[in-house]
């Protein structure tokens, strides 16, 4: 399937927009090339490609409205799916909560699309698999690992005059690396739009030199520690604090952004005065779309600044049931670091606890945002400012707000999982039990 | 995190929290859920397409998968429609072995062209992975089944159902939790059909047609004044059937303690909304345990996922060979503990067996997705490993030469890897009930309903919460406990299983998502056990102050 061009994209949405009857008529069109790798036992297993396109028409009457979508792009299949549309409006209930299109938006140019990642081929996944299977082979280490390619469009257009475009790329890369004594693992995880900023043999040989590290880990007593988290670690328990954003939960009193007597916490401090975390789709280290689904323009966002809470998301209609602008949520999180690097945080440690990342993270109480999980492929023990030896994995129960307030330093930014996030060194980070898992 | 998943899990609201994209198709009317799609004559001939198209590049082995999944989904909170939504999706997937490698494509577009260029591309990927290749697929044999079909055995087909009937339900369902105390209501029905055709260049052509339906809500009761809130989600299990799992009948109702009501394979929504909104109430005021060792009675429809995570997976033979190792993990399970036949999994009164048969559950299915026709089969005898999960191309490596019938993909775009089957624990021979079970604690407490979950990567150490809890004193239940969580070690934990209901209290639990996969692939599931008591297993206080 082709990516379409702006301009081809506008035909196609024209002219389907021109057989509308409806008050308001909103189309979006999306495509997306995907292919993937997957090998495990030092060997290929499974891998695919697959290709999507398809159309989605909104129609509205007042306030009823209907979807439907189609994936041929001739005049008749185009007529064909806005009527559909439309008869199904006509069906559907009012939506009390119903918004009408946007008008004309003003949006800035994305930079969120590489040309050498659309082009990747099926030779270049099998080259990234052979770059961490060689070298494991060498050493006596499993390799098991995937690599995801994606390039796409989406564009929208509507009946009040509103026209969005933007393609883009993806990369996702993760691998894990085992002893072949299955006493270590280690993984690493590497995502970029632009696929010329990957090394897969770079990032093979970190994966294996953490599971080397990482063998015959010693039990320690679980309980209270000082922690450098990884990015990748300390962004999954992150994530669920963003999760809590949206203003209308916190306003119903059901969110851990509500407060008491039906407040919320907008401007209140909720962690350390070093946290600052925003949003910003034209950050070129994770490049966004610059508007969302609903043609709202993505900008730079601050959410919580000195750890205040400066934002929380008003969908549309929250927001004028509110009186306030709609607030979008982010479409990427990147949160303030420090100049230190990895091994100037294990240098400034006396006694603590390198994590590599968190698995398994689910909700324990919504509340307080406690989350549970474990830790996995590579936990190792620090002392008097290095890495002392590896140490079996612990389940955490933890709440990144509790977290957030008992940081003791913030290190550099790296790029995890399309957001940025630093490396942090937390005090009396909670371990509750032991795993014998490697 | 996924960029995109944390967009998702951000931008939606408490409803539509409930939807996964996966289930996402394309949106289509109603009654076109109704229209009878592809003539199996003309999926055969395209199926064919596929097949010789592989076979004339060098494809040793090629089958293909034309799937059509019609989804309805209804959503509301309190007493507002949030969305009804229809979707189709339809396309065929395409999976060959050449130079003795995998390679799979998929399209949208079914016609010769299209299924011919899809196909080229999964050749020319397994060609292109074959110079990596270092252990050659080799393939459990089948038998050639010819033309035959399989369906879900339902009674009413939800697409025949009116989509007000199903808003009248859900809507009645929030008003019975709001007129008893919650401040809150989201419900959803989410109802699924799989219309699967499948073709191999083993001699297979098989039609399917499956149904899954299941209904759920999530009532909160809020303290406005304190800022605290507490849920409490449906007591109904997602299941193979019908619409007619909504009938309520009282013939499949039980008692359970402390005014419960449990549903066996019919479900009465309005009266568990207003037991829900009763309990979420008392929650804001309920006891927080005291951390420390107690006796669990666990409920079915709680246990079903501590079985899930605890033998479901690690049971998987892909997983304990390596294959899941950078997703998932891997598993306590290995094989040396098969081949030992000594492995106490668990004490002598368990019993877990795998079955893609059993009528109603998530898993039934006639055939899986390689052509293998499903069956029923021992994974723990008498306490002892006796068995794991195996599909055609691994199933030689534990020394069998037989494919157990489980592998499945979600969609036609995604390619069948090995699933988890349902799992499983029979009750116990002799009759014994949930209060006798009760009566014969002395410190300990009554979990039931699902919670909060969480396991490492090979399954050894886990934390699970419930829905609700109760506190059980010297053969009572003596009051609801909040801010419980259970930790153990899974071979520790069944072998700290001493008694088991009998067949009178046996229902399924189940669960649309169980994801494994890279990229990520759901599977629905089901799992069946009576209530069942553990001994001295260790509690934690989960309460905070932030």
């Amino acid at each position: 399937m082709a990516i379409y061009t702006k301009e081809e994209a506008r035909k196609i949405l024209e002219k389907a927009l021109s057989f509308s009857k409806a008050d308001t008529c909103e189309i979006n069109l999306s495509g997306t090339n995907s292919g993937n790798i997957r090998y495990a036992r030092n060997t290929v297993s499974t891998s695919g490609y697959s290709s999507n396109q398809s159309l989605a028409v909104q129609a509205s009457f007042g306030k009823k409205s209907g979807t439907a979508t189609i994936d041929e792009f001739d005049d008749a299949s185009l007529e064909k799916v806005v009527r559909r549309a439309e008869e199904l409006a006509n069906l559907s209930p009012e939506n009390p909560e119903f918004m009408e299109p946007l008008g004309p938006q003003m949006y800035d140019e994305s930079i969120s699309y590489s040309e050498a990642t659309a082009n990747i081929t099926p030779e270049y996944r099998a080259e990234v698999a052979k770059s961490g299977i060689e070298p494991a082979a060498a050493q006596d280490v499993t390799a098991a690992g995937f690599f995801n390619d994606s390039a796409g469009f989406s564009a929208m257009i509507n009946s009040k005059g509103l026209f969005a475009y933007n393609k883009s790329t993806d990369t996702d890369f993760t691998v894990t690396m085992r002893t072949n004594d299955g006493t270590g693992s280690g993984w690493v995880s590497r995502d970029f739009n632009d696929v010329t900023k990957f090394d897969a043999s770079a990032a093979s040989k970190t994966a294996i030199e953490k599971a080397v590290l990482s063998r015959e880990a010693k039990a320690i007593e679980p309980g209270k520690y000082t922690v450098i988290l990884e990015p990748a670690a300390a962004s999954d328990l992150l994530r669920n604090m963003f999760g809590s954003l949206d203003a209308r939960s916190a306003d119903e009193g059901r969110s851990f952004m509500s407060a008491a007597d039906g407040a919320n916490k907008l401007g209140q401090k909720i962690v350390d005065e070093r946290v600052n975390i925003w949003s910003d789709p034209l950050n070129p280290e994770v490049p966004t779309s610059t508007w969302n689904g609903e043609g709202q323009p993505l900008k730079k966002t601050s959410w919580l600044e000195n750890g205040v809470v400066k934002n929380l998301a008003y969908d549309r209609f929250w927001a004028k049931e509110k009186g306030v602008d709609p607030v979008p949520f982010p479409s990427n999180v990147i949160m303030a670091g420090g100049d230190q690097s990895l091994e100037e945080l294990i240098k400034g440690t006396k006694k603590g606890i390198l994590v590599t990342r968190l698995w398994y993270i689910r909700s324990v109480d919504p509340q307080t945002l406690l989350y549970t999980g474990l830790t996995r492929d590579g936990t190792f023990y620090i002392e008097n400012g290095q890495i002392k030896y590896p140490v079996k994995n612990f389940r955490f129960n933890e709440s990144p707000i509790i977290m957030l307030n008992n940081l003791e330093t913030l290190g550099k930014q790296v790029r995890i999982d399309g957001n940025l996030i630093p490396y942090m060194k937390i005090r009396d980070f909670t371990f509750t039990s032991l795993s014998d898992a490697v | 995190m996924k960029r995109r998943d944390f967009v998702q899990y951000a931008g939606l609201g408490a409803g539509a929290l409930m939807m996964p994209s996966l289930l996402l198709g394309k949106d289509i009317p109603t009654e076109a859920l109704l229209e009878p799609g592809m003539d199996a004559l003309v999926k055969k001939r395209m199926a064919d397409v596929a097949l010789n198209t592989a076979k004339s590049m060098g494809a040793t082995y090629a089958d293909a998968r034309i799937g059509r999944y019609l989804n309805q989904y209804v959503f509301t909170r309190e007493d507002k429609v949030q969305n009804v939504v229809n979707t189709e999706s339809f396309g065929i997937g395409i999976r060959v072995i050449a130079n003795g490698t995998w390679g799979f494509a998929s399209t949208n577009s079914v016609t010769e062209d299209g299924i011919q260029k899809a196909t080229e591309q999964a050749v020319a990927i397994a060609k292109a992975n074959s110079k990596i290749q270092t252990d050659p697929v080799q393939l459990a044999p089948v038998n050639a089944y010819g033309e035959v079909s399989w369906k879900t055995p339902i009674k009413k087909d939800f697409k025949e159902v009116p989509v007000s009937e199903k808003v009248d339900l859900l809507l009645s369902a929030n008003a019975a939790a709001l007129d008893n105390g919650a401040d809150y209501v989201n419900s959803a029905l989410f109802m699924v059909n799989e219309q699967k055709y499948f073709a191999s260049t083993d001699g297979s052509y098989i039609d399917q047609d499956i149904h899954r339906l299941w209904p759920t809500f999530r009532v909160t009761a809020i303290d406005k004044a304190a800022g605290n809130f507490k849920t409490r989600e449906n007591m109904s299990a997602p299941v193979g059937m019908g619409y007619e799992y909504m009938d309520g009948l009282e013939s499949e109702k039980l008692d359970g303690p402390a005014g419960l009501r449990l549903y066996r394979n019919s479900y009465d929504m309005v009266e568990d909304a207003t037991i829900a909104a009763k309990q979420a109430k008392e929650k804001l005021t309920a006891k927080s345990v005291d951390a420390g060792k107690y006796d669990l009675v666990l409920e079915p429809n709680h246990l079903g996922l501590t079985i899930h995570e605890s033998v479901g997976h690690p049971l998987e033979l892909d997983r304990v060979l390596g294959y899941e190792a950078n997703y998932a993990g891997t598993s306590f399970a290995t094989l040396d503990k098969l081949k030992s036949g000594t492995f106490k999994y668990g004490s002598d009164v368990v019993n877990l067996v795998a079955d893609k048969t059993q009528v109603g559950s998530l898993g039934a299915v006639g055939y899986d997705d390689e052509g293998v026709k499903t069956k029923k089969w021992d994974l723990v005898r008498n306490g002892t490993l006796t068995n794991f999960q195996a599909i055609r191309d691994q199933v030689h490596m534990i020394d069998q030469n037989e494919s157990h019938g489980c592998c499945y993909a979600q969609s036609w775009d995604d390619v069948q890897f090995q699933r988890m089957p349902n799992v499983s624990l029979e009750p116990g021979k002799d009759k014994y009930s949930i209060s006798e079970m009760i009566k014969d604690v002395e410190k300990g407490i009554y979990i039931a309903g699902r919670g909060s979950y969480s396991i490492d990567q090979q399954r050894y150490n886990f934390q699970f919460g419930g829905t609700v809890f109760y506190e059980i004193k010297n053969g009572e239940i003596v009051g609801m406990l909040e801010d419980v969580a259970y930790q153990s070690n899974t071979q520790e934990f069944w072998n700290s299983c001493v008694k088991i209901c009998d067949e009178s209290d046996y229902r399924l639990f189940g669960t649309f998502f169980d994801g494994k996969g890279q990229p990520s692939q759901s599977s629905a599931v089901s799992h069946g056990s009576s209530t069942t008591r553990f001994n001295d297993v260790n509690v934690i206080n989960t309460g905070r102050t932030v």
